[in-house]
Order: C-alpha cells, then sequence, then structure tokens
C-alpha cells in the first residue's frame, strides 16, 4: 500500500501521471516533464514535497546534540531563521542522510530530512541523543495529529506569486535572503530549494494544504512532478541522496567537501573516518558530445582510470545530455572522456558539476 | 485513455506494426508506451539491412526519465528507417503512430497473424 500525501487528490484531478517513489504515490509529470521544467526556470513552479518529512528538535541541548551529529557545523547558524545544508554520517563516514537544518532559536531547530530515509534518520538521531545524554526531543511533523504539507514555490516569479496568494506573509519574507526561514502564524517560509531558482519552500498544516495549492495554481503556478525536480536539481548541480551518496560513500567523494566543516576542533559523528581516509574520487560535471542520454551506473573512462556517473539526464536547458559523475583524481575539467553507454563509447566533457541556475546556462 | 488504432497489430512489448501492400511491416511504439516514457529525447535506430530474431532488441527510445528497449516484434530484416523520428524525438510524443521508427522485411509474414489485434492489446494497455 503506498503512502499518499495530502494533495494526492488534487494531483490525480490535475490528470498526474502518478508512480511509487520510495513507497510513496507521487505525481512524475503533469503532462509534459520538459513543460515543467521550463516554466520553473522561466517562470513558476510548484512542486508536493509533503513527503519529505520535517523534524523540530526541541530543548535545551539542541545546539550541542546538532553540533555532534552532522558534519557542517551549526556554530555557523548565529541569526534567527538562518538554514545550513549538511551530511549526517555514519561512523564509518557514509552519509545516511543529507538535510537541510533552519535555527530559530537555542531551544528550537526544524530539520528536513528525505522521505525514503525519514525513519532511519529518526531513529538514529534519537539513539545518538540517549547515547550522549542529550535533553532533546526530537518531533517528526509529517504524520499525524501536527502534520505539515510542503510545497515548494520555485522560479523567477515564484515570491510574488506566494505573497499574492498568502499576503499576509508578505512583510516577513520579502527581505529574506537565500537560505533562511520566516515563521508567520501557521506558515513556515522558508527561502530554500532544490531547483536552482529563487523560490519559497512553504510548510503549513496540512489541513491547508489543498486550498493554497489550488489558490497557487489559479494564480497561475504551474504544478510540477517528481521529473521536473531531477532534471532542475541536477541541472543546479544538487546531489539526489540514494543516488550521488549513500552510506557507503563519504561525503567528500561526492561533491559534498564544502558541507563537511574539518578545520576545528569540533568532534562529530564520522569525523575520524573521514580524517583517516581522505577524498579518493572527484564528484565533477559531464556533458555528452555525441548523441545519447547519460544515466546512473555507466562507466567512465579516463586516461587517470575509471569512474561512475551518479546521476544523468536530458538537460532541457541545454538541449544536451548531463551527468554528474564520481571520477579519479586527476581528470581535470575540460577533458575528454569516454562514456560507455549499451556497449559503446561516446565522447563527453568534463564540467564543473552545476550546469544551469537562474534561467540561463552557466556551462 | 491512449488510442489503439484498429488497423494495426501489435505486440505485448507495446511496438505497433503496419503490413504494407509490398509485404514489408512498419514498426513503431504505442501511445500507451510514448505516455508512460514521457518526453522522449533520444532515438537510436536500427542498422539498415540487419537481421533480427523476433523479441531482439533493435532499437532504443529515451525519454528524459528513462531509457526502453524496443524489441523486433518479428523476424526479419530492417529495409529502412525513420530518420525524421530520430532526428526529433518528440515527434513519437505528438503522434506515434505518424512517427514510425522502422521498417523490416518479415522472415514469415504469416507471423503477423499471432500478434495482438487493436482489443487484446487495449487490454494488455489497461493491465499495466
Amino acid at each position: 500500500m503506498l503512502r499518499k500525501t495530502v494533495l494526492n487528490a488534487a494531483h490525480c484531478a490535475l490528470g498526474a501521471r502518478m508512480v511509487d517513489f520510495g513507497g510513496w504515490d507521487m505525481p512524475v509529470n503533469y503532462g509534459s516533464q520538459i513543460e515543467e521544467h521550463h516554466a520553473v526556470r522561466k517562470d513558476c513552479g510548484m512542486f508536493d514535497v509533503s513527503h519529505m518529512c520535517p523534524v523540530d528538535v526541541v530543548g535545551p541541548d539542541c545546539r550541542a546534540f546538532l553540533s555532534r551529529l552532522v558534519a557542517n557545523d551549526v556554530a555557523k547558524l548565529t541569526v534567527s531563521g538562518k538554514a545550513l545544508y549538511s551530511a549526517m554520517l555514519n561512523d564509518a563516514g557514509g552519509v545516511i542522510d543529507d538535510l537541510i537544518i533552519y535555527f530559530l532559536t537555542d531551544a528550537r531547530f526544524r530539520i528536513v530530512v528525505n522521505a525514503g530515509t525519514a525513519e532511519k534518520d529518526l531513529a538514529w538521531m534519537r539513539a545518538r541523543a540517549a547515547e550522549w545524554k542529550m535533553d532533546v526531543t526530537l518531533n517528526q511533523r509529517r504524520d499525524g495529529g501536527n502534520a505539515l504539507a510542503i510545497i515548494a514555490v520555485q522560479g523567477p516569479n515564484a515570491r510574488a506569486k506566494v505573497w499574492q496568494v498568502l499576503p499576509r506573509v508578505r512583510t516577513a519574507t520579502e527581505g529574506l535572503k537565500p537560505f533562511f526561514a520566516a515563521e508567520v502564524e501557521q506558515y513556515f517560509i522558508a527561502s530554500t530549494g532544490y531547483t536552482g531558482e529563487d523560490g519559497f519552500e512553504i510548510m503549513m498544516p496540512a489541513a491547508e494544504a489543498e486550498v493554497i495549492w489550488q489558490k497557487l495554481k489559479d494564480a497561475g503556478v504551474a504544478p510540477c512532478g517528481l521529473g521536473a525536480r531531477d532534471t532542475l536539481r541536477l541541472e543546479a548541480g544538487m546531489n539526489l541522496y540514494g543516488q550521488d551518496m549513500d552510506e557507503t560513500v563519504s561525503p567528500l567523494d561526492a561533491g559534498l567537501a564544502w558541507t563537511v566543516a574539518m578545520k576545528d576542533d569540533r568532534d562529530f559523528v564520522g569525523k575520524p573516518a573521514l580524517t583517516a581516509a581522505g577524498q579518493k574520487q572527484q564528484f565533477l560535471g559531464l556533458i555528452l558530445l555525441d548523441k545519447g542520454v547519460l544515466r546512473g551506473h555507466q562507466q567512465v573512462i579516463t586516461k587517470q582510470g575509471n569512474g561512475e556517473i551518479t546521476s544523468g539526464t536530458f538537460s532541457p536547458t541545454l538541449q544536451q545530455s548531463i551527468a554528474l559523475a564520481r571520477l579519479p583524481l586527476g581528470v581535470q575539467i575540460g577533458d575528454e572522456v569516454e562514456v560507455d553507454i549499451r556497449g559503446k563509447r561516446l565522447k563527453a566533457k568534463v564540467t564543473k558539476p552545476v550546469f544551469a541556475r537562474n534561467g540561463k546556462a552557466v556551462i | 485513455m491512449s488510442n489503439v488504432p484498429a488497423n494495426l497489430k501489435y505486440a505485448a512489448s507495446h511496438e505497433w506494426m503496419l503490413l504494407n501492400a509490398d509485404g514489408s511491416v512498419t514498426v513503431g511504439i504505442t501511445d500507451h508506451a510514448q505516455e508512460a516514457l514521457g518526453d522522449l529525447v533520444f532515438i537510436e535506430l536500427p542498422e539498415v539491412g540487419a537481421h533480427y530474431d523476433v523479441d531482439k532488441e533493435i532499437a532504443v527510445v529515451e525519454s528524459v526519465k528513462a531509457a526502453a528497449d524496443v524489441y523486433a516484434p518479428i523476424a526479419g530484416t530492417v529495409t529502412e528507417v525513420n530518420q525524421a523520428a530520430a532526428d526529433a524525438p518528440e515527434s513519437v510524443n505528438q503522434d506515434a503512430y505518424a512517427a514510425w521508427l522502422f521498417r523490416m522485411t518479415p522472415d514469415n509474414v504469416a507471423d503477423l497473424g499471432q500478434m495482438l489485434d487493436a482489443a487484446a492489446y487495449q487490454a494488455v494497455a489497461d493491465a499495466a
């Protein structure tokens, strides 16, 4: 039995093609995935991401707990509302999940974790809190009477559309810089996203989601499925958990070194393993020079040895196939490499792992 | 609801076939198949002159989200490919029955009689 978000009926009424996404019945597109992609780059689109799980961390030891729990350093969170992207590692330095932490007060942080990993994450967090004797409580906000729904409204016109539909959040969010959140009454409005575009991720009581979704639709915001979400995040060079990294992959080999705060003497789970192992591979982009489509798990043949594509697709913005890949150290941006696609070796160029953001190609 | 023309024959693997007056068979993917795949962005066509046994991988259609094999619905030799479809994969999304992929000369034209008719294929598509 697939799980459903509160917007499931709304998706079906719009004629969405629904798929099993990690046990959730979710829309992959509402017609054309490519049109949905362009709507977000050029105008405004919305995604139901209520399958993702907000977790409220409350109690006097919040900050001390999070400081040890995740690889990025919550000491960077000094202003209320500021958000931090981080990996949560196991003792071997593998990635249990990637998540966003919002700092609200010293006794209250909100974390948003991936859908498929939520139960595992909560069990891990609670076990660490008990082991470290921390005075914190972890409240999941996805299921049950206190559940939140999440709608991500993304694109150059996203802010204007949100203010049109929810005028009373405007004052508090007008000056919101990227990667911040503001709480206005029952709404939690975050300037975060997974598309490389401006926009808001709106958390609201689940009971309100259908009305707000419909108002956004009436305001001309294009409903977008998980298909477009994947091509948008890949163009923006954002990792997908389970594809670009997992419990067997070091964040240093998955392009996440920028999120791992190693320099000071802070202790966190996985740090000794990362220090011992160091970086073994580099995470870079590929653009296919021949015709075809790059996909996850295809072998990349370079002069320095073989690598592997972790995510690949056709880029609607570039009109070419692009990929994220783990490649041997020593491969340079600009190198020409080969990719094995069904036994044929096709030419690809190594690039920075970011292809398009803010409506434009950046390659 | 996908479109299943009554004048065509079908394979359960979602190819359609049209028997031409010269005994050749035109092959494409069904409307149901294009809809399930979503926006097509790449098509790999077979080589003209190559012979394929029934159910062998003969072509590849790739959408933004996935790659799918096209299987030879009957045994035969490829006589012609539709380069226009490969150059504009979205034409298959627009009309899967106009944007054919290849033509083949069947080893045994009677094989076509064993393929699904429209009603039988509709049942397969509905169950998918």
